[in-house]
Order: C-alpha cells, then structure tokens, then sequence
C-alpha cells in the first residue's frame, strides 16, 4: 500500500510544484489512494513522518508571532489531520495534559470532558474537567487559522468541502490566496471545482495589481456573470491597474447587467408562479363548492387550517414515536387532512347548509359562522400562538438553475398543486361522479330528473372541496405559520381567484391563480408588498365590472339564476 | 304639509320606536349627570360610554339593512364606510389638540412629527374646521359609495359577487391604512383626543352630549329611511330586491336606485362612525377589517332583515351580548356569536320581529316563513 502511494506521489512530483519542502505523510490515517491522487496531497507523503506532533507541541510556546509560523508549518504538512487540529484549535478545543503536557482535543460533553486523539482523532475517552489545560488562541492568530484553513479545504478529499473553500476564496478575494489557488487548481481534476477555483483565482488576481492577470481574470468573472461577480467588477471599474483594465471591467459590467437583468425576470416569474401555486391551491377546492352549488364557502379558509393542523398533529405523533418516519410525515398526513377535513365538510352540508338552498346569501352567513367556531375551536385546543411544522429533508434547501435560486419547498408544492389539479379534473371528467357533479353543476333540477340523487352529489361535493382544502393545508403548512387565523389570510385572495378566473371552471382557476401571484410579484418591487396588494384588489373589482363572471365565464341559460 | 308627511310616513311601531328612543335620550344622561351617584337609579359614565357605542353600532345596522333589507345588496364592507366617518372625525379631533401633544407641535399631530414630517400633507388641511370635518363624514364614504356603486352596479354584479367585492373593497382600506405614509398614523391609528368643539371629551357632560346626539342621529336616520321606503321610489327599490329583471324589464333604471340608496346608505355609516369616534377615543385601521362588516350583518340579521327597527334592536342586544361574555367567559364569545350566525340563518330568517309579528299573526293557519319562497322567474 505504502509503496503504491509513495508511486503515485512520484508520478505528480514530476507535474505538481512542490508547494513545501516540510511535505509529511498522512500518519494515521491513510487515505484511499483515489483520493490522495486527485488531491494532489499524496505529492508530499515521502517527507519525515513525526514532524506535525513536533509542530503541534510548539503551540504550547507563549510567542504570537512563532505560533503563527507554526501554524503556516502545520498547514503546509498537507496531513489530513493538519485541518482538524487547526479547526479545533480555532475552537479552543485543543487541550494539553496539565501533568505531562501531552495535547489532546476535547469536546464538552454533558456530564464530563470527551478526549480524542489529535493525530488519529481517535477516542481516547473521557475524563473530569480540572486535569487539562486549554492552549491559548487569540484573535490574530485566529485570523491566520481561517485563511490557512481556506487553503487546506482546497484539497480535502471531499469534494464538497473544496467547493466550499472555492466559494469562500471567492468571496474573500485576497491576493494572497493566489499561490495556493494555482496549485490546487493544477491538483484538481473535478471540472466543477475546477471552474470555481478559477473563479476563485480570477477573484484574487483581480484584487491584486497586475494589469495583465486582471484582464485574464476580468474575462473569467464575466463568463461567470452573476451578483456577485459583477459586484468585484464594478470595484475594478474604479481601482483596475490600468486605463485598459478599467475599460475592460466596465464592459463587462454592462453586459452583466444585462443578462442579470432577464434573471431577475426569471427570478420574478418563479416567485409568482410559486405564489400563484399556492393560490391555486387555497382557491381550487372553493372553485368546485361555488361552482357546482352557487353557495360561496366562508369556513373554506379553516379547512385549510385544519389541514395544516393535521399535519401538526401527525408531526408531532411521529416525533414522539418513530422519528424515523419524519420524512414522510406529510406523505401520512395527505390523506388524512382530506379524510378530517372532508368528513367535516360532508357534515357541514348536511347538518346546515342544505336547509339553506336557495338562499345564497344566508349560507354565506351562516357558513361564516361556522368558521368562527371552528377557528375558537382550535384555538381552544392547540391554543392562539403559531405552532412549528418542520419541513423533511427533501423539501428544506434550495438550488441553482443558472442565476436563479429555487427552494424546493416551494418547487414542491408548484408540482403539488398541479398534481392536485389535474387529479380533479381528471375525477370531474372520468369518474361517474364527476359525470354527476358536471350534470348538477349544469342544470339541477333535469339533473335530478334524470335520476341522481342532487342531495347527495351536493354532500360529496362539499366533502370533495373541503378535502382539497385540507390537503392545501397540509402543503401551505411548510411554507406559513400555523395558527388558527391561517385561514383567515387566504379567503379574500381565494376568492379573487375563483372570481378572476371564472366560478366553475378548473382552467380558470388555474390561470386566474397564476396570473395574480405573477402580477403580484411583479408590482411588489415597483411599489411595495402593501400598494402591490391592494393594487390588485383594486384592478380586480375593475375587472369584475368589465366581466363580471369572470375570464372563462360559464354560458348558457342557468347561469343567471 | 309637514304633519302628513309624517303621518304618512312613520306608522304606529315607528312611533313607539322613535318615543322609546327619545325617553332613553333623556333619561340616560339624567340618571348619569343630576341623579347622585348613591342612588340606585345612578348610570355611571362607563354604562354612559357603552350605551353609546352600541346605539352607533346599531346606527351603522341601520345603514346595512337599508341596502341589504330593502334593495338587497348584502354588502360586507360596511365596516369601511363607518372607518372613513370615523377618520373624518378623528382627524377633526386631532387638529383640535393642537400644541398639547406629546411633542407640543401646534402644526403637525404628533405621528407627524414621528415620522419626521415637515408640513400638513394636503389632505389634512381644513381639518381644523368642525363644519368642513362634518361634511367631510358624509362626503368622504358617500363619493367611495358613489364611485364604487357606479361602476359595480352599471356592469351588473349582483348577489355573491358584489358581497365578495365589498369585503374586498374594505379589506383593501384596511391594507392602505395600515401604512405609515398613508398619513393617517399608521396602525396606531389616530387617538389622545382632547376635546370636541371645546368640549372637554373626558367630561360626564361631554359624554352625555354625545350620547344624545346619537340617539339624535339614530332617530333622524331612521325617519330618513323610513320616508325613503315609505315613498314612490321605495316601492321600486323592494321591487328591485324581489325580482331585479322584471323591474328592469318594466323600464325602471334598477341601477339608478340601487346607486342612491346605497351612496345614502354610506353616508348614514359614515355619521355613525363620526360618532363612535370621540366616544370611544381611538380610530385604527383595524375597524375595517372584513370580519367587523360581516358582524354588523348579523346584528341585522338577528333583529330582523327589512324592518329598520329590527336592526337596532339586534345591534343592541348582539353587543351587550359580546361586551358580557368576552367579560366573563372570554374564549366562549367566538363559539357563540359563531351558533348565533347558524342559528339565525336557518331558524329566524325573519329575526327577532319576525318571530314578534308571527305571534301576533296567529290565526292565520300556514307559516309561509318557513319554506323557501318560490322565486319569481325572471
């Protein structure tokens, strides 16, 4: 094995600059040849094997400016242990034995000290506070600690840890960076971190002086085109080494401007359509109960409450019994939010709202008052405050597509509504109930001639929009606070959808939906969250005056009632 | 001339009605300011304050029932009719501090000088004039009532839809009053009034003051209705409610009349806000929260839709109601209020007065109340 390594290490010597000549070995802990060859860190396993518990012992010393020579000693050993012992010490983990000195890093446990082993990071037990002694660190040399750390996780053989170092180099963008930049960036292989760490180094170069580097780098940054690219150019624009360079710069500068410009369109685009997903969502189970019943739902609000409840509840069973299964704890709570609060939508037609037929405006009222009781009802039970819904791991975190930065919560629940959507429509156009539910919406009274049972088609309508509802809650539970007023917040804008879209018609709601979160986006920069809100009320009680049954309006005679 | 007028108007019940509200105009602020306190026919100011609120409260129902009882319009936004009256009237209230604010400008009221404000943005100006503040309460919410009507009662939204678009009409003002710049205090809303036309505000007598302008009001407007309904054109407007098309069909201009009973409507709910103001001592935007527009339709309901004097007596009883159990049994109010909706809608679709008047109707064998009526086609 030793001779296997020791082979590699003499191929790279003859491509890789030694950065070192204090190259040491990986003492403890060989690392898969795999790896050490992509890292470049197996160039310098030939050197003297004892020489980091040496260097190591000299941070012991009381003299700043030797630690801090030290510390550049330790990291250039390129051991894989260099790393965490500087992270530890940077911590004030590193300890030594107040008896015989030896160092040890510790991490604080509850009841005692847990010891490791700082060059095998084996355990080594645990043991009473008062033995051991922290080793100093301040804040220079804390300094020095994170930059040298930067440069070691260049070459970490986890390839994410390099993408991270490359990032953060970017950021800093010290000229200084420069040299272990060039080196890592020859070690590396990954085309990924390849590309950062130029960037990286574009960074730093251009934050240095040299004219030519700078005109290198400026290309670099402009292919990379974002924020924080553009952010260094404009700085170029004014401190560039020469006249060139900062005309150079200043192109650059425009035409990333540009660009960025259509992405931050794009960026507006997915924010509204994010929104209009979840308006699409609050207002689709209202759309079905308005349309085929002509009875406007106010409690429609509190079975979206109730589901985002739901899922609380199953949370907080799941937490306290199988922990494991919290990644698919809003899979449970699916149907059960549809079950809970379809059941109560049934009941709701049943028990009042069918002694009101015919009288929509008392339904109104009286459907209200339902949702008064039961938003005091889970204030009785949960209590008035917000309660915390956790998001599982493959909903929390967020990505990149080119310049845009997408959460996956919110790409979820855009998929989630549309699923949900189409599920619907495909029960309102293949099921014999929605074979029904499309013969009463049309026409009542022939559709209770023919033989169905309206009575009933109304009950399971009702459960139907309920039941989406409470699905709805399940989803805008990840993404809004839950409290017993969740409801309250998206009545009005529900409404505004199914009336902007057209009462009865999925289609409508759809792009009712998406035409107002959209829109909302794209006024709220221009005049704020507030003015861009009431702006669309306004324009849609303007709308409502030029088309007062909405864009996709339904025709025919029993539409006027 | 005028005694027929009157005669013709107001039958026995009104009569009744409007002498019972005359005698708790005199009799409250007696027992409140000359009985001694000792007495056990003594009303402390607190009950004083109260009475009024409701009697505002039930000023404001009857402006709903005139749309919703006689034209039917179910508007859920009347809530912002009565919050523009009340800023009317608080900023009237606030101009009369003057130098006496927390910063002692003379100029600018103290959120104004919060927020850095160097002059009396525009449309505060005038403000300081008790004639121009009043015409103000009955202009402001009659030009929106006006503006809004035009537009939605032309293009024909009717039932549901226009519901749906007062409760967002009002929902929209409160967003907008909510804001800082807006120039009306923000969410803070506008409050430490001093006085009113002189008049110590925190004075029994002041108080007192108030209440019978109330009652005054209340009466006005209910005499106002009345002749309203009472008239040609009021037989039109229940025509209207009863079967829209066909009235339109017999050449009326439905929108037209819909369009003035509602502006008129507004204006009535701007007074009552005006008077709720000063008596209760705070505006915030927080009064035109939709849920608020939606009570105040119950208080109709629950009284009896259609009857004007219904309204009041719903207004009044629905409150006292609330003030009782949010006193003591605070989380049952929302259950209650919520049972008393469901129980309303479908066991006293006449109200209270409807219940009344069956009692006194009893020969008569069917109850045609209870089953849906057939609608007339149209």
């Amino acid at each position: 094995m030793q001779r296997l390594i020791t082979f590699f290490t003499c191929l790279f010597f003859l491509t890789v600059p030694v950065m070192s000549a204090k190259a040491q070995p990986v003492s403890n802990e060989p690392a898969p040849n795999g790896e050490a060859t992509t890292n470049g860190a197996a160039s310098e396993l030939s050197a003297p094997k004892q020489e980091l518990p040496a260097l190591v012992e000299e941070l012991k010393g009381k003299s700043t400016t030797k630690k801090i020579e030290t510390i550049r000693a330790i990291a250039a050993t390129k051991s894989m242990r260099a790393g965490p012992i500087l992270e530890a010490y940077l911590n004030g983990k590193l300890f030594k034995k107040k008896t015989d000195g030896t160092i040890v890093i510790i991490q604080k446990d509850g009841q005692g000290l847990l010891l490791s082993d700082p060059y095998s990071g084996k355990s080594l037990g645990t043991s009473p506070k008062n033995k051991y002694k922290k080793i100093r660190v301040n804040n220079r040399l804390r300094g020095v600690i994170r930059s040298v750390l930067g440069s070691l996780q260049l070459r970490h053989p986890d390839r994410l840890k390099r993408l991270t170092a490359a990032a953060a180099m970017f950021k800093s963008h010290n000229p200084k960076s420069i040299p272990f930049l060039r080196s890592a960036l020859k070690a590396e292989t990954d085309e990924d971190v390849k590309k950062r760490m130029r960037e990286a180094l574009a960074a730093a170069q251009l934050s240095g002086t040299n004219a030519q580097a700078q005109m290198l780098a400026i290309k670099v940054l402009e292919n990379r085109g974002d924020k924080p690219a553009l952010t260094l150019l404009q700085s170029a624009t004014r401190q560039g080494a020469s006249a060139e360079v900062k005309e150079r710069a200043e192109t650059a500068v425009r035409r990333i401007e540009k660009t960025l410009a259509y992405w931050e369109i794009g960026q507006t685009i997915f924010y509204g359509l994010s929104l209009g997903s979840v308006l699409l969502l609050a207002a689709i189970g209202l759309d079905i109960t308005f349309g085929v019943m002509g009875v406007i739902n106010m409690a429609h609000g509190e079975m979206i409450m109730i589901g985002a409840y739901t899922t609380f509840v199953v949370q907080e069973v799941i937490r306290t019994t199988a922990p494991a299964l919290f990644d698919i704890s809003l899979l449970i709570a699916l149907p059960l939010a549809f079950m809970i609060a379809g059941s109560i939508g049934v009941a709701m037609e049943r028990g009042i709202i069918r002694f009101l037929y015919g009288r929509p405006l008392e339904t109104l009222l009286a459907t209200w008052g339902i949702s008064l009781v039961l938003q005091q009802a889970v204030r009785s039970i949960f209590g008035p405050t917000n309660q915390e819904v956790g998001n599982p791991s493959w909903m929390s975190g967020s990505f990149e597509l080119g310049q845009l930065v997408i959460t996956n919560n919110r790409l979820w629940i855009m998929l989630f509504a549309l699923a949900v959507l189409f599920a619907l429509m495909a029960v309102l156009k293949y099921t014999s109930f929605g074979l029904r539910m499309r013969a009463v919406t049309q026409n009542r009274s022939m559709a209770g001639s023919m033989g169905i049972r309206t009575g009933w088609v109304d009950a399971l309508t009702f459960g139907l929009g309920s039941g989406v509802a409470g699905i709805a809650g399940v989803a805008l539970s990840q993404i809004d606070n839950v409290s017993p007023n969740l409801g309250q917040a998206y009545i009005v804008d529900s409404f505004m959808v199914v009336v902007f879209g057209g009462v009865g018609n999925l289609w409508g709601t759809l792009v009712g939906a998406v035409t107002l979160g959209v829109f909302n986006k794209f006024l709220e920069p221009a005049v704020g969250a507030v003015l861009g809100k009431i702006l669309v009320l306004v324009l849609i009680i303007l709308f409502i005056q030029k088309r007062p049954r909405g864009l996709f309006a339904q025709k025919g005679r029993t539409v006027e009632q | 001339m005028r005694n027929s007028f009157l005669i013709k108007t107001l039958d026995k019940n009104s009569v009744l009605f409007l002498t019972i509200l005359a005698i708790i105009a005199v009799l409250v602020p007696v027992a409140n300011l000359v009985v001694p306190p000792e007495s056990p026919f003594h009303l402390s100011t607190y009950w004083v304050v109260l009475l009024g609120k409701y009697l505002c409260y039930a000023l404001l129902a009857l402006a709903v029932d005139l749309v919703w009882g006689f034209a039917g319009i179910l508007t859920l936004g009347h809530g912002a009719f009565f919050a523009l009256g009340g800023y009317a009237m608080g900023m009237y209230l606030m101009r009369q501090i003057g130098a006496r604010g927390v910063y002692g400008n003379p100029d600018l009221p103290d959120f104004m000088v919060f927020l850095n404000w160097s002059e009396l943005p525009w449309f505060w100006r005038g403000f300081d004039m008790f004639p121009f503040a009043m015409l103000m309460v009955l202009f402001v919410p009659g030009l929106l009532a006006f503006a809004f009507g035009w537009f939605a009662f032309r293009s024909r939204v009717t039932g549901v839809y226009l519901s749906i678009i007062t409760q967002a009409l009002t929902y929209a003002l409160m967003l907008a009053f909510f804001r800082n710049n807006m120039g009306f205090g923000g969410n803070n809303g506008l409050t430490d009034f001093k006085d009113i036309l002189g008049f110590n505000l925190q004075s029994d007598a002041t108080r007192s003051g108030l209440f019978v302008a109330t009652v005054i009001a209340l009466m006005l407007a209910f005499i106002l209705s009345r002749a309203i309904i009472k008239s040609r054109f009021g037989k039109v407007l229940i025509g209207v409610r009863d079967a829209e098309s066909r009235t339109r069909f017999l050449g009326y201009r439905v929108e037209n009349y819909k369009l003035f009973v509602w502006t008129v409507s507004a204006m009535i709910a701007g007074v009552a806000g005006a008077l709720y103001v000063p008596q209760v001592g705070i505006i915030n935007p927080s009064e035109f929260a939709p849920a608020n527009s939606i009570e105040t339709v119950i208080w109709v309901a629950v009284g009896g839709r259609g009857t004007l004097i219904g309204p009041v007596i719903g207004a009044v009883l629905v409150n006292f109601a609330k003030t009782w159990f949010t006193g003591v049994l605070p989380e049952v109010w929302l259950f209650a209020l919520g049972a008393l909706f469901i129980f309303t809608t479908i066991f006293l679709p006449k109200g209270i007065l409807g219940l009344l008047a069956k009692k006194n109707k009893k020969p008569k064998p069917a109850k045609p109340s209870d089953k849906p009526q057939p609608q007339p086609a149209e």
